[in-house]
């Protein structure tokens, strides 16, 4: 057991307790760090706390209420595209927010399509929805983004819920309701708290959204912290910050921990195949395909807004992507960023799964160190980028982890933001999985290992799996990486579209689409290949 | 005995890992009389250089630059001066007047006087001691939206004051200047033009007269623009001089005319001076301050314009055709670096307070 914990313990010492205490020593050495009690008095930095958990507890509720249908669909259902379908809801969580916001424009800006037509449709003069710049869009935005999470961990977990115990209830005389309510909600429990973790700690933590969508009026405590660092240079404050963000992930963590080994029990896991079924009547399809229909075009319409546009020279901006016009050293193929891209995300999937897996091993079971440990696997979730990222520069700077400049520093950046995930995508599952079939399995000679590949593994493949798409997802999207020190010469694919983005011109607006486009792609087929591995036909 | 197997596994791929990164990440080999010394040249995301000019400069130096981009130009400051006491280049180019007496302060420079010093305009030489050696200018002003205009049939902002007339109500958008670097420039401009106790009336005004924020330029120009996106409805936003020329020439070779037009008369403008500079304790210093000595050559001077959309300091180097469209401020508005390095913070937090609150 301590062999086991001793790989992400480690990793976790090395690149996330180290740095972050270097930079917060640093920041209050520096200076005046008295200056840093300022946000305990400035009544400022308590709004921004305040506006901080309301606009991350409304986007958390949205988010499921948007998303435990979808996950029900999903588990439940067998129909054609399911899996693609179920590709499609991740892209989302990569898109870059600029371009995200460029969409966002398009379709609900003052001259964007949607109110255009409105306006002819009906009239007006003035558009009717005005929506950029609100509490509504950042709302909107969070749920656009987090839906997957909630979709794969939960949907993960109902996949292998026993429906015969559903169907109990029913044949012993509780309604539909009464049913779901009394018998399938608690069982799901530990799945819905632990995506409901993920989607509060990532909207906790929210940037791009709040500063491009939000605009510059309302900021959360990352929106403040990275200004304190970054253009006032302010460090006990962006330290104390700090802080105090990492102290509200915890505590909230510590309370989650709680909960959930209350909430987990052993289950009766059913592989998949035997808990899915068809969809049968005209009214189930109906309703299933009103859902579906309903989420595609929450989920797609503003990354269709995106390919269209790319699209609108013909395959102009595409072509141009190839071309190296002003021979400057700044220019990526685009061949080239995706394989960066996929490089850097193999890496991290490598790196978040197999950490990951030792992890939710060595914390499945109710010891004390888990209880300690469980919180303080989620705290990089919870850390600003900004702060990690100044922390790395002056940590890691001797040899023999002289990283500062190293192209290992990506990889190991995003292992930070997917380790969470792989752990949360695991431990559910690991938490129900009966003893007693260990033990049976032990009892009629298996030895250790044949019991893990015949007990364990099976069941746990499709949430490992789950986490690698998470750990894929979190490095296509280069979550935090801008943070770094100073970007290797490996520029991803996001990375180009935000070289395009900074300069004017329609063709620079174009070949970022176009590049958005590829992402997009790339990343779907990617999700797609991921989630057809099978390990063996008895996987759940 | 499973566990252990895993175990072996993954540390088997982490070791790897770690062995890889080390290697990768070892000191640069020593230079041999033969091989090329290793350049590193710290600079800010908006870096660019045409591969010919660079290789110029490796082979005449016997020498291989490598570039890091370490994120905005302020994140990129604030990341030098971590690193100061074990630093991570040996150049460091994009520190810009605003930012200039921090890295100063910081003493993060090495004093270089090149060798074409005394061919910069005076204008530019904001540190005499050429800790910072000026390389490229540029102006932020407005940019307005030709045809709009003309459809309305208004006249194009001239001044400042334009903006916060009613013909003009709701149609401007301005980038944070907590977040954005023409955002800080375009505050520093009413800073110089109303003088410090005025400015923030000015501000006032503005904002009674619907200006939009929003949190960097690139949000600015492609969301809320009427011409850089889709859906944006705003005909004057705060830019560079130098975008209408850019607008041309990436338009696909379809516009002959930008769409774009400039506000840059007396006051609407602030120029930012980009410097670079040898850090202190840089492995090669001789080759940093060579690298100095080569930005300022007329070979890169020339190769800044249709790279970085900035204007080369040198007077003499000979722009590109499409520059025609590019211009610069008459009369930009000025404060000096030591007066923005004193009150900067406290500039944007009271117009944090007027704008935003």
């Amino acid at each position: 057991m301590k062999l086991i914990l001793a790989l992400p313990c480690g990793f976790l010492a090395l690149f996330f307790f180290y740095p972050l205490a270097a930079i917060l020593q640093t920041s209050f050495a520096a200076g005046n760090a008295r200056g840093a009690l300022e946000i305990f008095t400035d009544d400022y930095y308590a709004r921004v706390l305040l506006f901080t958990v309301v606009q991350a507890a409304l986007s958390t509720a949205l988010t499921l209420i948007a998303a435990l249908p979808a996950a029900y669909i999903f588990a439940r259902y067998a129909f054609r595209g399911a899996g693609i379908l179920r590709a499609l809801t991740t892209i989302p969580f990569l898109m870059p927010t600029i371009v995200v916001a460029t969409a966002f424009s398009a379709l609900f800006g003052p001259r964007g399509s949607v109110n255009l037509t409105l306006m002819q449709l009906f009239q007006l003069d003035q558009p009717p929805i005005q929506i950029l710049n609100t509490l509504a869009i950042i709302l909107l935005a969070h749920t656009f983004y987090n839906f997957t999470i909630v979709l794969r961990v939960v949907g993960g977990f109902w996949a292998n819920l026993d429906p015969q115990i559903e169907n109990a209830a029913r044949v012993l005389g509780a309604n539909r309701a009464r049913a779901f309510w009394h018998v399938t909600l608690p069982l799901l429990a530990p799945a819905i708290v632990a995506a409901a973790l993920l989607v509060f700690i990532f909207d906790f933590t929210s940037f791009g959204v709040v500063l491009i969508l939000g605009g510059s009026r309302l900021a959360t405590l990352e929106v403040e912290i990275y200004r304190q660092t970054v253009n006032l240079f302010n460090l006990p404050i962006a330290a104390a910050l700090s802080l105090t963000q990492l102290g509200c992930t915890f505590a909230l963590t510590i309370v989650y921990t709680r909960l959930q080994t209350r909430l987990a029990r052993p289950l009766r896991l059913r592989p998949q195949a035997i808990v899915r079924h068809k969809l049968q009547h005209a009214r189930e399809r109906f309703f299933v395909g009103l859902y579906l229909a309903a989420m595609l075009l929450f989920l797609m319409t503003p990354l269709v807004s995106v390919i269209a546009a790319s699209f609108e020279n013909g395959f102009s901006y595409y072509v141009e992507l190839f071309i190296n016009r002003r021979d400057s050293i700044t220019f990526v193929p685009p061949i080239e960023a995706v394989r960066n891209s996929l490089f850097f995300a193999s890496a991290t999937i490598g790196l978040a799964v197999s950490l990951g897996l030792l992890a939710a091993y060595a914390i499945a079971g109710k010891n004390r160190a888990a209880k300690i440990l469980d919180p303080i696997f989620m705290l990089p979730l919870g850390t600003s980028a900004v702060t990690l990222g100044f922390g790395f520069i002056i940590a890691l700077d001797q040899p023999p982890l002289n990283l500062r400049t190293s192209i290992w520093l990506v990889p190991i950046a995003h292992t930070l933001v997917a380790f969470p995930f792989v752990v949360r995508s695991i431990l559910p599952i690991l938490r129900s999985i009966q003893p007693r079939l260990r033990e049976a399995a032990q009892v009629l000679g298996a030895s250790p290992a044949r019991v893990w590949r015949e007990i364990d593994l099976p069941i746990i493949t499709r949430a490992v799996i789950i986490g690698a798409v998470f750990a894929f997802t979190v490095s296509m999207g280069e979550f935090g990486a801008t943070a770094l020190v100073a970007r290797p010469e490996l520029p991803t694919i996001p990375i180009a579209i935000y070289r395009f983005l900074g300069q004017p011109g329609l063709i620079n607006f174009g070949q970022a689409l176009a590049l958005s486009t590829i992402l997009m792609c790339v990343s779907a087929a990617g999700i797609v290949a991921m989630e057809r591995l099978r390990l063996d036909e008895a996987e759940f | 005995m499973f566990k252990l197997k895993l175990f072996a596994l993954a540390a088997l791929a982490l070791i790897a890992l770690v062995l890889s990164a080390v290697e990768g990440c070892a000191p640069a080999p020593i230079a041999t009389p033969t091989g090329p010394r290793e350049l590193v040249v710290m600079t800010h995301d908006s870096f660019a250089a045409s591969d010919s000019v660079i290789k110029e400069f490796e082979s005449a130096n016997n020498a291989k630059i490598k570039i890091l981009k370490a994120g905005d130009a302020g994140a990129a400051l604030n990341k030098a001066i971590l690193a100061k006491n074990n630093p991570l280049a040996d150049a460091f180019y994009g520190v810009d007047n605003t930012f200039l007496s921090r890295a100063l302060k910081e003493s993060i420079f090495d004093a270089y006087k090149p060798a074409s010093a005394s061919k910069i305009p005076a204008e530019f030489v904001l540190d005499s001691e050429f800790r910072a050696t000026p390389v490229d200018y540029g102006d932020v002003c407005l940019n307005y939206d030709r045809a709009y205009f003309q459809k309305k049939n208004l006249a194009p902002p001239q001044t400042l004051d334009n903006l916060i007339k009613p013909a003009y109500k709701s149609l401007t958008v301005v980038e944070n200047p907590a977040t954005s670097s023409p955002g800080l420039a375009f505050l520093l401009a009413t800073v110089g033009s109303f003088g410090k106790d005025k400015y923030l009336d000015y501000w006032k005004a503005l904002r009674a007269n619907d200006v939009l924020v929003t949190e960097g330029w690139e949000d600015a120009y492609y969301a809320k623009s009427s011409w850089g996106g889709k859906g944006g409805d705003r005909p004057i936003v705060v830019s560079y001089a130098t975008s209408p020329a850019a607008e041309v020439f990436f338009s696909n070779g379809k516009l002959t005319e930008p769409p774009t037009g400039n506000v840059i008369g007396e006051g609407v403008c602030f120029r930012q001076v980009e410097f670079v500079g040898v850090l202190k304790g840089a492995k090669n210093p001789d080759l940093a301050r060579r690298f100095v000595d080569f930005m300022l050559s007329t070979k890169f001077q020339e190769d800044i314009p249709a790279q970085m959309f900035v204007f080369p300091v040198l007077p003499d180097a000979k722009l590109p055709d499409f520059y025609k469209f590019a211009e610069t401020a008459k009369k930009p508005a000025i404060v000096s670096p030591t007066d923005i390095d004193a009150n900067r913070d406290a500039w944007i937090k009271a117009w944090t307070e007027v704008v935003l609150r």
